[in-house]
């Protein structure tokens, strides 16, 4: 009797000290940075320094989710949005991230910027696995590293899904094409000539000449006088802004007329601007890149009903900004995206149900992206958003048209 | 070579267990950025030997800290060598790129020789995209993150960088204290005082010039590596052009004078921007820019120098409270080695 009284015994607190451990586990196991009231994110964007102009994306994220939270927040929880100065250096960053982990205890982190910045933060987040979200950097990098970075996601369209858009494009508009390729010469130039090549598929044999550039070169009118004695009479230009517009301002210069094509990257007003007044109209007009998001100063949204929210919210929470900035613009719709993922997540947010979000998301109403874009990831796939519209630059002006090319058919055939 | 004072011995002690028993009071992520605030503050010890000691200007130590992070980065990564072992390599490499540019310097002084180096600030992060297949281009190098070895298993890895990272720090400032308070660090402060008269005496401007460019560029090259392996990533952005600037704030604004100051240095590096962010984080740089002026027109010594003024006045010594470099141009005669500067 006694055994089975002292087994008895035994079993009881084996099963209470299970009890315990259980309910001592269970707050243990709720996340940081979440409460039935408050999400907390966190991010870093150069507020000082020579890239300062992104501060512009931080201030509008800022404002949307100040919106969101006066219409309720999401899933009645507000967000609370912790922002960092990094200065754009890599340092910077890996201490604000510990600090926002560590002391402000963050759910996920939201819209880091920089290559390099990410590259630094992305070994740190991920083996304490906390979400790296919709990072502001198009560098192929992400969506490539799923398997070693699961809880990392990009959001832009990547360099190679853009050089994929480009040759879509070629091969409709001028089938016949002799390609001439201008990159610079690093992961940013290779992933758009990987991109290029992807996208012509069998075509690749009519890229006559491609020309490297060091980012220590001089200048490029050496490659550019190569491309233009190897016949090609289609260019693309692959270059960072200075480059750019070297390369422009040479064409023009060697009087060559040849179909050009400018990475997205490059393709400011400033950039273009600066181009046209050293090499003439000629050397910009006809220039063709991309576009995804909605161009605040395009007369065409005017009435359009995202853009019409993007100015209600800027005007209450940011007075005083120049809405015709569009950083401002894809700051909103970067906030957009991270508040559709905070709502796919559910009541029961966790980081776990985050990294789910991750691999499983489609959001195609982002009220400041063109219409029809739609981001989407599977388990195997994070080039989330892969369809860009053309735009031309003609007398000081960009002018979009056609409708939305996607890279992702391409894509998943390069996997296989 | 004169003796260490007591009351320093008892200050410096009092300082190495601050620095000892801190990380045992602060959560893991100030422990983190008190070890960037070493690696600061040993580049900013050489820039006091080079600015403070010898009078010379460099506008371009960010260029040899990329070098000693990045001689880290590749070994550690394309050789797999130990970080620890990484690091004397680091120094070497940069004392003899130091010298190379030192002898370069004698030809040049004052706004010149800040131009000079200035370029090589500009030059090096273009050169480290330029060989990307050792250099990682662009993309940089990633690194391990520096682990305690497994007798240390308890340690978390933040307070163990942070203890080798300040133990190293320690090693350096007490080399260089005695490095400095002997015949070397005459020589270096006769040279900036009285050029003419320490000739007379019979040092040897090329040598002593030349040689303290090599030597703050070594202890450049360190910090370099030290920031690597905290970072646990290099590329250009980490020793980006504004590097160098904030380098010679910190340097001015610590103190210019004392080793002391290269300690307060380093804090200023690293927790200034902080602090201004938290002041105002639209305009960070403005309220950096007000700080600087405010401390260099209420301490002109800098933040050490400032408080080792009035620790003595305190104590009733007689204070010389005019920067070393007014009192050269006022005495012209004067030779250091005679004159304590600090």
């Amino acid at each position: 009797m006694a055994s089975v009284r002292s087994l008895s015994t035994g079993l009881f607190t084996a099963l209470y000290a299970v009890a315990l451990v259980g309910g001592l586990a269970l707050p243990a196991s709720a996340e940081d940075g979440v409460t039935d009231t408050e999400v907390v994110l966190g991010g870093t964007h150069p507020l000082s320094g020579p890239a300062a102009a992104y501060a512009a994306l931080a201030k509008a994220e800022e404002a949307y989710f100040s919106y969101v939270n006066d219409h309720g927040g999401v899933n009645g929880r507000k967000i609370t949005y912790k922002d960092m100065d990094d200065a754009y250096t890599p340092p910077q960053t890996v201490q604000d991230v510990r600090q926002l982990v560590e002391q402000d205890k963050v759910f996920a982190m939201f819209n880091t910027l920089g290559t390099a910045c990410n590259l630094a933060i992305r070994p740190y987040l991920n083996q304490k696995q906390i979400p790296q979200l919709f990072i502001a950097t198009g560098a192929t990098a992400w969506a490539r590293g799923y398997k070693d970075y699961p809880y990392t996601i990009g959001w832009m369209p990547d360099y190679q899904s853009e050089a994929i858009i480009y040759a879509q494009n070629v091969l409709k508009d001028k089938p016949n094409a002799k390609i001439g390729i201008i990159y610079q010469n690093d992961d940013f130039g290779n992933d758009y000539v990987t991109g290029l090549k992807t996208g012509l598929g069998s075509h690749a044999s009519q890229i006559v000449k491609e020309a490297s550039y060091e980012v220590t070169d001089p200048d490029v009118s050496s490659q550019i006088s190569n491309l233009k004695a190897s016949g090609a009479d289609t260019l693309f230009i692959f270059a960072t802004p200075k480059f750019a517009v070297q390369s422009l301002v040479a064409v023009a210069q060697a009087s060559w007329k040849p179909r050009e094509y400018l990475t997205n990257v490059s393709a400011s007003e400033s950039v273009l601007g600066a181009a046209t007044k050293a090499g003439g109209a000629a050397a910009t007009d006809g220039v063709i890149t991309t576009l995804y998001g909605k161009d605040p100063k395009d007369p065409k949204w005017a009435n359009d009903a995202g853009m019409k929210l993007y100015k209600d919210i800027m005007t209450k929470y940011v007075p005083g900004a120049d809405i015709t900035n569009g950083f401002y613009a894809i700051g909103i719709a970067y906030a957009y995206t991270m508040v559709d993922a905070l709502k796919v997540a559910g009541k029961d947010l966790t980081r776990a149900k985050m990294l789910d979000v991750i691999n499983h998301f489609t959001e195609s109403d982002n009220p400041l992206l063109l219409p029809g874009i739609t981001l989407k990831t599977t388990p195997t796939n994070h080039f989330i958003m892969t369809q860009e519209q053309l735009q031309t630059y003609q007398s000081g002006q960009f002018h979009a048209s056609g409708g939305l090319i996607d890279a992702r058919p391409f894509i998943k055939e390069e996997k296989s | 070579m004169s003796r260490p004072r007591p009351d320093r011995i008892i200050a410096f002690g009092i300082v190495a267990i601050v620095i000892a028993v801190l990380p045992l009071l602060l959560p893991s992520y100030l422990s983190f950025e008190l070890t960037y605030v070493a690696a600061y503050a040993i580049a900013i010890l050489g820039l006091t030997i080079l600015t403070g000691y010898n009078g010379q200007i460099s506008l371009g130590h960010g260029a040899f800290l990329a070098v000693g992070g990045y001689t880290l980065a590749i070994l550690a990564t394309r050789a797999g060598v130990p970080y620890w072992c990484t690091i004397p390599v680091a120094a070497l490499i940069c004392f003899v790129i130091g010298i190379g540019i030192g002898l370069a310097a004698l030809r040049l002084e004052g706004a010149y020789l800040a131009l000079a180096t200035f370029a090589l600030a500009v030059s090096v992060p273009s050169l480290l995209k330029r060989f990307s297949s050792f250099t990682g281009g662009s993309g940089g190098l990633i690194l391990t993150p520096a682990s305690p070895p497994a007798i240390f298993h308890d340690v978390d890895s933040e307070r163990w960088l942070y203890y080798c990272v300040w133990a190293l720090a320690g090693a350096i400032f007490i080399a260089t204290s005695y490095l400095l308070r002997g015949r070397l660090g005459r020589a270096l402060r006769a040279l900036r005082d009285n050029h003419t008269a320490a000739v007379s005496f019979g040092i040897n401007p090329y040598y002593y010039k030349t040689l303290a460019f090599g030597w703050s560029a070594a202890y450049a090259g360190v910090a370099g590596a030290i920031v690597a392996v905290a970072t646990a990533f290099v590329s250009p952005d980490v020793y980006n052009l504004t590097l160098s600037t904030t380098l010679l704030i910190g340097l001015v604004l610590g103190g210019i004078e004392t080793m002391w100051g290269a300690l307060a240095g380093g804090l200023v590096v690293e927790f200034l921007p902080l602090w201004a962010q938290k002041i105002n984080s639209g305009a960070p740089a403005i309220v950096q820019g007000v700080a600087l002026i405010v401390v260099m027109l209420v301490m002109p010594s800098g933040i050490a120098g400032t408080i080792l003024r009035f620790l003595r006045a305190r104590r009733g010594h007689d204070v010389d409270t005019t920067p070393p470099a007014v009192r050269a141009e006022a005495v012209p005669l004067s030779v250091s080695a005679s004159v304590p500067s600090d």
